[in-house]
């Protein structure tokens, strides 16, 4: 063949082939084709570069929102009442999942939720990336959950607001929803103060959306503030415990219970009946949300006495001595009928509180006129706001009709008319308590000494003070007594308001007072709901509640007791009967 | 190193012999380094696409371990040996075609394997990547060129059998291949201007033909989805735009080394394989992307300069259509991943992942080589 041929005739070939157009065309489709190839890659590097490359960052970069801590909020101590606590929230990726798969069975059963119904979502959603399974467990489920292996199941950490004190603070803290919104109380009211501000981090996430690595911080997450009320939960436990007890003893509809310290209208106690528990839900009545010691308006009764005997030794037209005739026990205004629950003959002012007496009470009245004593209402609180900045608080009305028919009159001095809370209650007795100042009433620690307003002279309030001690020492307040510790207060029993007026047989039990009576520390005002049976006043019901939060609350806060020792006082009990009010 | 392999050296008057120790063992010196190079840059591009498995890196280690000693022992055989032997190569290729057919193994509803008990796995197809241009050739070679308008037609049967035996695997990529290796022998055995026309004029009328008759639908789909991309971006078009978002992001000089985003992150599919120029592209950029196509050419040209150099017809036509058909993989390859040409399973030539493909490559290379170190003294 061709290598026997001679090279001259080789050489000539390889001519015929290269020289030829076969050499120009395969050197030329060979270039050409190289140009082409460069040029695409030189369209795709350097000219769409930039597109090409966002579209790359857009793939796999995100911009990932971290979850800013929730601050905490603390009674005045420092004791936890809500806090966030680290959980996990099982998640599933559909597109990943296997709706068909076994071990589905066994994640529904660990998370008890309806295994079928997890199926057809994942089944139903595969077009999607994330779906929750099940939010917020315990970061112990969660691990076994991630043992099964399944895959498409992920879990996240999340934060699950803890409430360690439970029902006990429920009213005054309130919640939040399971996005750590605050939904009611303080966690609703300070939301924005306790928030912070979530930062933002760019991620890099793969394609199946899972983060391979953070690749720079946006911003930091701000951590929300923590709050410091002003509760002290050795107080608002004993509270709570006394004023379920004698909810349920009496078999009542609901309870309140506030109290303030007198040198800083701190709250150190708000509890409420009945109550639910925060850290779950799922059974919760609608109508046990309500604080109700704010929320929940009522006429005061005899319980604003007190006030009106203030304004009536301010006046200078009555002194603790001035006697006055309440026989024979009524008094009657046209059509209506004021009455005493007995005849109590001539009493002086002293003697008007301790036995409670409408009759007298009215006579005094009249004296002062509808104006003062309303006007005296008002600068003692009642009937506005009481600046505690709670969500829901109901202001009260006091009257103020353009003439004031004498029955009116009457009625606003024993404190029908108009309408408190037991919080702007517990306000007025604090002015009672520390010598004439009304401070403004605050469920937050305060730092420094508040800013007060003089309502009564030093004189006035304590003489009105030795008024509430006669309460309690041989008025209708008997079972308010404390053992250690010299008390003062008033009982009151108001008509409950229904749909058709006063009810005839629902009453509200009231109890406002303050001890020690010499030198008061602190202000309680207890109010109780229709209790059933036969005990429904306030000296019957609420004072002895009063009694024994008092003592105890008064011993836990050390204040040096005034009274010898509670030995004796056993055998002063005063018997059932006492106490009507 | 290069000059010495010079055919006309300044102090000789003899032409084609080839000299000094590489050559005695029929290896080309410059080819070997030019190869050497290329498959160790691969194997770094490999270990980043493979998602940093150091497996496969050995796996395709040893697979070009494998290739090497096939290569060295292809390059010992004289290319008359190839000659001589072609026929048989050819039937044994169209046998183990027609085996795949009747009792071939496969997957995705594609039978190209056949599984011999003794023997590994193998793609007859394969094979005839280097059979049917050695049939062409010593077809054509034993008769003056250019050749008659009856030999051409002989050469073409010759082409077309295999051909259709293998897109009825189907495997229309290969089969294209096989086809083109045995049409560029054809090509540069001589075509006239007139038959080249009429053969672009049939290629020109088959095509609408092919497309409603032989092409499947998922590659109908293909040349669709080159035409528009965008139009079914998260199915059919997922590929191409993901690879040319990796080759466009990778800039001028890329992001460097394993830190493609791309292909780490799941985005490229095949980044191991057919895809693996878009990770080079991501990682070394612009630049990297020049300098694997400059290797590529350089690779190509020394190859051609061995094909015009043969000494004869039969090892020139081997060696020009083997360095077309190398320069097509190159070409095809590359044309996928950047865009401009529809998805067809080529891999990058001896940078993928993959055995047969390489070993074939190298096989062929070895074929080259030894047609260059196997020339005669011949005086000037």
């Amino acid at each position: 063949m061709s290598q026997d041929e001679p090279a001259q005739n080789i050489q000539q070939k390889l001519k015929a082939l290269i020289a030829g157009w076969r050499h120009a065309t395969v050197l030329g489709v060979f270039l050409l084709v190289t140009v082409a190839l460069a040029w695409r890659l030189v369209d795709l590097h350097v000219v769409d570069q930039d597109f090409l490359r966002k579209q790359g960052e857009a793939r796999t970069t995100r911009v990932e929102a971290i979850e800013a801590h929730r601050g905490m909020i603390t009674d005045r101590n420092g004791e936890p009442l809500a806090v966030s606590t680290p959980v996990e929230t099982i998640w599933a990726n559909p597109g990943e999942a296997n709706p068909g798969d076994e071990r589905i069975a066994t994640l529904a059963r660990l998370l008890e939720i309806n295994e079928s119904k997890l199926r057809s979502r994942l089944k139903r959603y595969s077009g999607r990336e994330f779906i929750y399974v099940r939010r917020k467990v315990q970061p112990d489920l969660a691990r076994q959950v991630k043992a099964l292996g399944i895959p498409g199941i992920y879990s996240r950490r999340e934060y699950r607001r803890y409430y360690p004190a439970g029902e006990v603070t429920a009213h005054v803290v309130g919640f939040t929803n399971i996005d750590e919104h605050g939904q009611e109380g303080i966690e609703l009211a300070y939301n924005d103060w306790m928030s912070g501000e979530p930062g933002a981090k760019r991620v890099l996430k793969d394609r199946r959306g899972h983060v391979i690595k953070d690749l720079s911080l946006i911003k930091d997450a701000r951590p929300g503030r923590d709050i410091e009320l002003s509760l002290d939960l050795r107080l608002q436990y004993l509270a709570y415990r006394e004023l379920k007890a004698v909810v349920q003893a009496h078999n009542a509809r609901g309870g309140t219970l506030v109290m303030l310290d007198v040198n800083t209208g701190e709250v150190l106690a708000m509890v409420n009946q009945n109550s639910y528990n925060p850290n779950d839900r799922s059974q919760l009545d609608p109508r046990n949300l309500r604080n109700k010691a704010i929320t929940d308006l009522f006429e005061p009764g005899s319980t604003v006495k007190p006030i009106t005997a203030a304004l009536a030794l301010e006046s200078g037209k009555f002194t603790e001595q001035t006697r006055i005739d309440t026989s024979p026990g009524f008094l009657r205004f046209g059509r209506f009928t004021i009455r005493d629950t007995s005849n109590h003959h001539v009493l002086d002012l002293k003697g008007i509180i301790a036995k409670s007496s409408n009759v007298g009470m009215s006579k005094v009245a009249a004296e002062l006129g509808g104006d003062a004593i309303r006007d005296t209402f008002f600068r003692f609180g009642l009937g506005q706001a009481t600046g505690i900045g709670f969500p829901g608080e109901a202001l009260g009305v006091l009257p103020s009709p353009p003439r004031w028919r004498p029955v009116e009159v009457a009625a606003l001095s024993y404190g029908y008319g108009l309408s408190v809370n037991a919080l702007q209650l517990a306000q007025a007795y604090m002015v009672i308590a520390n010598g004439g100042i009304r401070y403004p009433v605050s469920l937050i620690k305060k730092d420094q000494p508040p800013v007060g307003e003089r309502v009564i002279s030093e004189k006035v309030s304590s003489e009105v003070r030795q008024m509430l001690k006669a309460v309690i020492e041989e008025g209708t307040g008997k079972r308010a007594k404390i053992g250690i510790y010299e008390a003062g207060g008033k009982t009151g029993t108001v008509h409950l308001v229904g749909a058709g007026g006063y009810e005839d047989s629902e009453y509200k039990a009231l109890f406002a007072g303050l001890a020690p009576v010499d030198n008061p520390r602190i202000v309680s005002v207890v109010a109780i709901d229709a209790p059933q049976g036969g005990e429904y006043y306030g000296g019957e019901v609420a004072a002895p509640v009063f009694s024994r939060v008092m003592g105890d609350a008064l011993r836990l806060l050390n204040v040096r007791p005034d009274l010898d020792s509670d030995a004796d006082v056993a055998d002063k009990t005063p018997a059932k009967s006492e106490g009507r009010g | 190193m290069a000059d010495r392999d010079y055919i006309r050296s300044s102090s000789s008057h003899t032409i084609g012999a080839p000299k000094g120790f590489m050559s005695s063992i029929h290896l080309d010196p410059v080819l070997l380094v030019l190869l050497l190079i290329l498959l160790g840059s691969g194997l770094f591009v490999l270990y980043s696409g493979a998602d940093s498995s150091v497996e496969m890196v050995k796996s395709q280690c040893a697979r070009i371990g494998v290739a090497f000693v096939v290569m060295m022992v292809f390059a010992q055989l004289d290319p008359s040996v190839y000659r001589r032997w072609s026929p048989w190569l050819y039937g044994l290729g169209l046998i183990g075609l027609l085996a795949v057919l009747l009792v071939g193994v496969g997957a995705k509803g594609a039978q190209r394997w056949l599984s011999l008990p003794g023997l590994p796995r193998f793609q007859p197809s394969e094979f005839m990547k280097l059979a049917v241009p050695f049939m062409a050739a010593w077809y054509l070679s034993r008769h003056f060129l250019p050749p008659r308008l009856s030999r051409v037609g002989g050469s073409l049967f010759i082409v077309l059998l295999p051909m259709v035996l293998i897109v009825r695997q189907p495997d229309l990529g290969t089969a294209l291949l096989v086809g083109l290796a045995g049409l560029f022998v054809i090509f540069f055995a001589g075509l006239s201007w007139k038959l080249l026309g009429a053969f672009f004029g049939m290629v020109a009328v088959a095509a609408p033909a092919m497309w409603f008759f032989v092409m499947r639908d998922y590659q109908k789909q293909r040349v669709l989805t080159l035409l528009d991309p965008e139009s079914d971006p998260l199915g059919a078009g997922w590929n191409i735009i993901q690879s040319k978002t990796a080759i466009g992001s990778g800039g001028l000089s890329g992001k460097g080394w394993l830190l493609g985003t791309q292909s780490h992150l799941d985005f490229l599919p095949e980044s191991h394989t057919d895809f693996i120029v878009a990770v080079l592209a991501e990682e070394f950029g612009f630049i990297g992307v020049l300098a694997l196509l400059t290797l590529y050419f350089l690779i190509i040209a020394r190859c051609l300069y061995i094909a015009v150099n043969a000494q004869d017809s039969f090892g020139r036509l081997v060696a020009g259509a083997l360095t077309m058909t190398f320069f097509t993989y190159v070409f095809v390859n590359i044309g996928m991943v950047s865009g401009i040409l529809p998805i067809v399973g080529v891999p990058l030539p001896l940078v993928s992942y993959g055995g047969t493909s390489i070993v074939t490559l190298m096989a062929g290379f070895g074929v080259m080589m030894s047609i260059h170190t196997h020339r005669r003294m011949i005086t000037a």
